[in-house]
């Protein structure tokens, strides 16, 4: 009859344990919003943090605490839809954006001062005389875009950053990581965009990059609509205006302009 | 008072938990890529460890004297488990800013083997409660330096040009044998 005694403290252990779970479980019951599930489950859950907050899940509470429906960049005008749904309000829409590298000087391109062989990084690189292409606000190409990228949309080909669009989810952390503020996120109509920032002297650029913007406002003068402005010595253009014909990037004289 | 401060820096130089007795492995290695988590994991482990200890004394002394000693282990998993989830229920509700800071690391707790490791080792020296709690917040320091520790080792692989094929879990490996190495330094000390 022994072997009772272990049976009996075990059952008694098990109840034991059951029971002070269940009461306790009962007594610090969390009260959870059903809504809040429903949010969480139409968000992405890339956690990327665009929005503001430190992930899907924080974000989710904030949407029920009252926070706008339309800050998931990932999401987009559907995520903000469905959001607006769930929480009865009217739909503000999202506009999807994408991430865009603002240089295209590649190794073949532009020349480099020096050989670089330290940390394999861009931040690192850049605190050597700015980097060791000899443009000194290009590309870096060590890729340090491409290692925060939650969707690995970015891929380094020959030491230039190229964003794979059909990937890119528009969260904006590469945004935050170049250390020469390369990339900017774009709107997704717009299909024509000035792919370099240099801001030297038309001259310098010429001699250093043979695809950088030198700043002769060609483009400016041939846009239909006045998108296009020339400032700091490279063409910027204006998303609000650009309805993407196309022109300025067969008159610009150095293929600095480029179709997405 | 001095017996009792001998347990403790022996359970977090001598035997180190991770790195001499290999205890604890799975979350040492998954928990110390960053040194904010590793300190927050430390902290519920030197939490649920002294706590385990405290229920579990009285539950060999029950199986003790049923002389049924042989199924402490079972015992202890059924106890330390229920534990930590009721510790996961009370923080869910009165302490909800630390219950998301831990987040799955609590959970994580019931499967560390560190946890029943100080349980069972506090029986077999023969320690009694008062010595057992000192030697169970002993072995969470030392879980907590091992994780502190490596944090820092970890933080300087990921910034080193190390060859392809050792990156990532080969290199951790390399290293945390290193780090154990070098505690084995220790070893052999009595006071």
């Amino acid at each position: 009859m022994s072997y009772l005694i272990p049976i009996g403290i075990f059952a008694a252990l098990g109840a034991v344990s059951g029971v002070l779970l269940t009461v306790v479980s009962r007594v610090f019951a969390v009260k959870t919003d059903e809504r809040l599930e429903a949010v969480n489950e139409a968000l992405p859950q890339v956690n990327c943090g665009s929005c503001g907050y430190s992930g899907c899940a924080d974000y989710a509470g904030a949407v029920i605490k009252g926070a706008p429906c339309n800050l998931c960049r990932p999401g987009g005008a559907a995520v903000s839809a469905r959001l607006s749904e769930i929480m009865g309000v009217a739909d503000e829409g999202a506009e999807k954006l994408h991430a865009f590298v603002r240089c295209k000087g590649d190794c073949n391109k532009t020349t480099h001062k020096y050989t670089f062989g330290g940390v394999n990084s861009c931040a690192a690189c850049n605190k050597f005389y700015n980097g060791s292409k000899t443009c000194t606000s290009g590309c870096l190409g060590y890729g340090d875009c491409a290692r925060v990228c939650p969707q690995n949309a970015i891929s380094i080909r020959d030491r230039i950053a190229v964003v794979d669009y059909n990937k890119c989810i528009g969260c904006g952390l590469c945004v935050k990581e170049c250390p020469n503020g390369l990339i900017a996120l774009r709107p997704e109509g717009q299909r024509v965009e000035v792919a370099c920032s240099s801001a030297d002297l038309g001259k310098i650029t010429r001699n250093i990059c043979s695809v950088g913007c030198i700043g002769c406002g060609i483009c400016a003068k041939s846009c239909p609509k006045g998108a296009v402005k020339v400032e700091n010595n490279h063409a910027l253009i204006d998303s609000s205006l650009c309805v993407s014909c196309g022109i300025c990037k067969v008159k610009c004289p150095v293929g600095a302009i480029v179709k997405i | 008072m001095k017996e009792l401060i001998i347990i403790i820096i022996t359970a977090v130089f001598v035997n180190n938990v991770v790195l001499s007795q290999f205890m604890g492995i799975c979350a040492f290695l998954g928990v110390s890529k960053q040194l904010k988590s590793s300190i927050g994991m430390g902290g519920a482990v030197i939490f649920v460890m002294v706590c385990a200890t405290a229920c579990t004394y009285p539950v060999y002394l029950l199986l003790d004297r049923f002389e049924i000693t042989y199924l402490r282990t079972v015992a202890f998993i059924l106890v330390i488990a229920m534990f930590v989830q009721l510790i996961e229920i009370v923080m869910k509700k009165t302490m909800p800013a630390l219950y998301r800071a831990l987040g799955v690391y609590l959970p994580l707790i019931t499967t560390n083997c560190a946890v029943l490791g100080v349980t069972v080792a506090n029986i077999d020296e023969g320690y009694s409660f008062v010595q057992s709690l000192a030697n169970a917040f002993g072995t969470g320091l030392a879980f907590t330096l091992a994780l502190v520790l490596f944090s820092g080792v970890r933080a300087r692989i990921q910034d080193s040009n190390i060859p392809e094929t050792f990156k990532g879990v080969p290199a951790t490996l390399i290293a945390a044998a290193i780090v154990s190495l070098s505690f084995m330094g220790f070893s052999g000390m009595a006071f």
